[in-house]
């Protein structure tokens, strides 16, 4: 390849006086993303690619990489803001002068499941080529043309959701023990694709540049190392913990006083067609952890269970106060198992396999979920519980039943709901979210630690 | 040595440092414009030893400064050497306190901490400052001002100015965010597992006499385990360790066996020797049953 003008898009040959305004730019979008850009760092840039030979991309990029961004963090972003800066000033180039590409159609004619083969085989040993092809296949099969969310991170998230692609260690800690998951790195890679791919699709339909959006937490949710996630996990529950710990020292100390709960007064006059009949007093006592944990398992949020059960790992860890249940079609105690075995992978195997989810489908059904939770534990909530449930609040068009879900708010203390899709999916489709919202206290986006954490702040927050 | 960027990986490499694509890059641009560098990353990943390969290298010395939970200036930059000093005035007993004064906060009394040796130096040296997150925010700025002004001021001998400029590497396992102030003053270097091949590479240099199927098998093992959700996964220094222990063994192959007796080289938790047995080792017998070889000789 030559190293001429279209090598990093719009960049004249001559480096420096063109590459100027560009870098400048570069570092907007960084700044933009949270990256601490400052005039500093782009002198150490400037130096730094006076000091390398440009041409290299590879020098290129890591040269801007070491001067920019300065923790794991900020690298990763780096790596989405980088490719996607000079990606998109070639598509703008290819804009200007009109070119037009053939594009990949005739998907329709091909067996799905074959199809999948072919895309996994393509990332697990494909040439660079192969995979990109890859990517467009599965744009042009499972991408819902034209109707993407408008987040590429989402719709490459849900690609990959679609064709059921596992990274090795995932698919570890689901017990399956053959080979079928793919490496790290080659998701990522693929991952990488589908995003070029998806953003070229975009502009080919609107035949111009849109817009660069801020990339949403979906892009910055790159996989890491599980174990780190894990340990992440844990650090944000033993806080949890922590915090807990001394508010109930706090309201100790406090003369206990009957105070008037509006919230749960307006509540339980949901039942009462609004009027608020019953009156709720706040617990007196002090709020112990006493939790009851409810996750979805089902194959639609298996993206996100394996974050919820290291969540309900971690929470074992820390809250002996604790009965955990896992769902999809029906309810199933898990407290035993997570009491019983320590180790996560073993943990989420035994669950996988013989937690006795009677998943017959693979399609949750919360409705009866609900019906059989309160069937269950019901004598035993009681106002010093905490009920959350993680899961994405879609129903597959069954009955969702709020009443039953109000009932089991209505006995515990407080009830909190972790939603692992992004605010911008809900209550579409069969998201039904926001009939249950109002028996909330909370909820929230959850789906990483970040987000764990904002919940946790939330969870210990003395009651209004 | 440092000139291009082929030159820092190939130095490196001489001195039996092989290192990746961004590790050589960053190396040349801190030599290149003498910026200290932050390397980052799990542990065991080779960053304690990038500082060394460098000064091997460089020729040049290495002076290190180990950081600890309660490191003061006292341990990093200089000390009075109280009892020479006591000793001082105990032999000039009747001398004013004047005299002595000026006498005993010499340059003759004052012992030196890895900081001021490293700037002291006539020769160019490479400073290693190694896990500067065990350290205190306080620490941090005392170190970025060393470093922004290459001098120490001693309040009784007035400002040490730097003779030489040391090639700086900083080292942190993450257990805390830095200050922005210290990142901005540095270069940044993420080091990562590294990728199979490299690894092997990485492995033979520490291991030579160790069979190349052994040793590929090895390395291919080592990665598997580290896709599983470990507390502690294995770093390079496990696989080096694990091939010199599979030498003195005498194996010419990794079966379910060879793993069993030896996992707990590479693996240390209790829990995690039980994920790794039950994972790993019914893969590799499992692969005994599907091609078997000719193991009765
Ligand atoms: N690129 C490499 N080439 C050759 N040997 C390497 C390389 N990387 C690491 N090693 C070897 O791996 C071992 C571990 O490296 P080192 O102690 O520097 O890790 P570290 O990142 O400093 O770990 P820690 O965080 O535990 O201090 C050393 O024996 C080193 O020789
Ligand atoms: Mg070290």
């Amino acid at each position: 390849m030559s190293a001429g003008g279209g090598l990093y898009g719009g960049m004249p040959p001559s480096g420096p006086p063109g590459l100027a305004p560009r870098l400048l730019e570069l570092a907007d979008a960084l700044r933009g993303e949270g990256l601490a850009v400052g005039t500093s760092e782009l002198l150490d840039a400037f130096e730094a690619l006076a000091a390398v030979p440009w041409t290299e991309r590879e020098d290129f990029r890591e040269a801007l990489a070491a001067t920019l961004a300065k923790s794991q963090e900020d690298r990763r972003v780096f790596e989405i803001v980088f490719d996607r800066f000079f990606f998109r000033s070639v598509e703008r180039q290819a804009v200007e002068r009109g070119l037009k590409e053939e594009r990949f159609s005739g998907a329709e004619r091909l067996d799905l499941e074959e199809l999948r083969e072919r895309i996994a085989a393509a990332i697990r040993g494909g040439t660079d080529g192969e995979m990109s092809d890859a990517a467009r296949l599965a744009i042009a099969a499972f991408g819902r043309q034209g109707e993407g969310s408008g987040v590429i991170g989402v719709d490459v998230q849900r690609i990959r959701r679609t064709l059921g692609l596992r990274s090795e260690a995932g698919q570890q800690a689901q017990g399956t023990p053959d080979a079928t998951g793919i490496p790290q790195e080659r998701l990522r890679e693929f991952e990488r694709h589908l995003r070029r791919e998806l953003e070229r699709d975009l502009i080919r339909r609107t035949r111009s540049l849109p817009p660069a959006r801020p990339l949403s937490d979906f892009d910055r949710a790159l996989p890491t190392a599980s174990s780190q996630d894990l340990a992440a996990v844990h650090r944000v529950v033993a806080q949890l913990k922590r915090r807990l710990a001394t508010q109930g020292h706090e309201q100790r100390g406090r003369r206990a006083s009957t105070h008037v709960d509006v919230r749960r007064t307006m509540r339980a006059s949901l039942e009462t067609g609004g009027v608020p009949l019953r009156l709720k007093h706040r617990p007196r006592r002090p709020r112990r952890p006493e939790l009851y944990v409810l996750c979805d398992v089902s194959t639609s949020v298996t993206s996100a269970s394996v974050f919820f059960l290291s969540v309900l790992h971690a929470l074992h860890d820390s809250f002996r106060k604790l009965r955990s249940f896992v769902f999809v079609e029906r309810i199933s105690e898990v407290t035993d198992v997570f009491e019983r075995e320590r180790n996560f992978a073993a943990v989420s195997h035994r669950i996988a396999s013989d937690a006795g989810v009677a998943d017959v489908s693979g399609y949750t059904d919360y409705g009866r979920v609900w019906l059989e939770f309160l069937d269950r534990v019901v004598d035993d909530l009681d106002p010093r519980s905490t009920v959350i449930v993680l899961g994405d609040a879609r129903t597959n068009g069954r009955d969702a039943r709020p009443r039953a879900f109000g009932a089991m708010a209505e006995r515990a203390g407080r009830t909190f709901w972790m939603n692992p899709e992004p605010r911008l999916y809900w209550n579409y489709g069969d998201s039904v979210i926001q009939v249950y919202e109002p028996y909330c206290d909370g909820v929230y986006e959850c789906w990483n630690t970040r987000q764990l954490e904002v919940f946790a702040t939330a969870l210990t927050e003395p009651r209004r | 040595m440092l000139e291009t960027v082929e030159e820092a990986r190939d130095a490196l490499s001489s001195v039996g440092y092989l290192p990746g694509e961004s590790t050589a890059l960053v190396s040349f641009l801190a030599a290149r414009l003498g910026k200290p560098v932050l390397v980052e990353g799990p542990a065991g990943v080779g960053k304690t030893e990038l500082a060394k390969a460098l000064a091997r290298a460089t020729g040049r010395k290495l002076v290190r400064l180990q950081c600890y939970e309660g490191l003061d200036e006292s341990k990093a930059l200089y000390e009075w050497n109280y009892r020479k000093q006591l000793l001082r005035i105990q032999t000039e007993g009747d001398a004013g306190w004047d005299a002595v004064q000026d006498d005993i906060f010499a340059e003759e009394f004052l012992l030196s901490r890895p900081l001021l040796q490293a700037i002291a130096e006539t020769e160019p040296v490479v400073l290693l400052i190694d896990e500067i997150d065990k350290t205190d925010q306080e620490f941090e700025a005392m170190l970025l001002e060393v470093l922004s002004d290459f001098q120490i001021s001693i309040p009784e001998l007035g400002v040490v100015e730097a003779k030489s400029t040391p090639l700086v590497l900083l080292t942190s396992n993450n257990t805390r965010e830095l200050t922005e102030a210290l990142k901005r003053r540095c270069l940044y270097l993420w080091l990562d597992y590294p990728d199979l091949e490299r690894e092997l590479e990485i492995v033979r240099l520490h291991a030579p006499e160790l069979g190349e199927t052994v040793t590929r098998k090895l390395v291919e093992v080592v990665h598997m385990i580290r896709a599983l959700d470990l507390k502690k996964p294995p770093s390079i220094a496990e696989s080096i360790d694990w091939a010199r222990a599979l030498l003195l063994l005498g194996a010419d192959d990794i079966d379910q066996s060879v793993l069993e007796r030896t996992m707990s080289i590479i693996v240390k938790h209790r829990t995690d020797l039980d994920v790794v047995a039950e994972r790993v080792g019914v893969k590799l017998s499992g692969e005994a049953f599907a091609a078997p070889r000719a193991s009765t000789g």
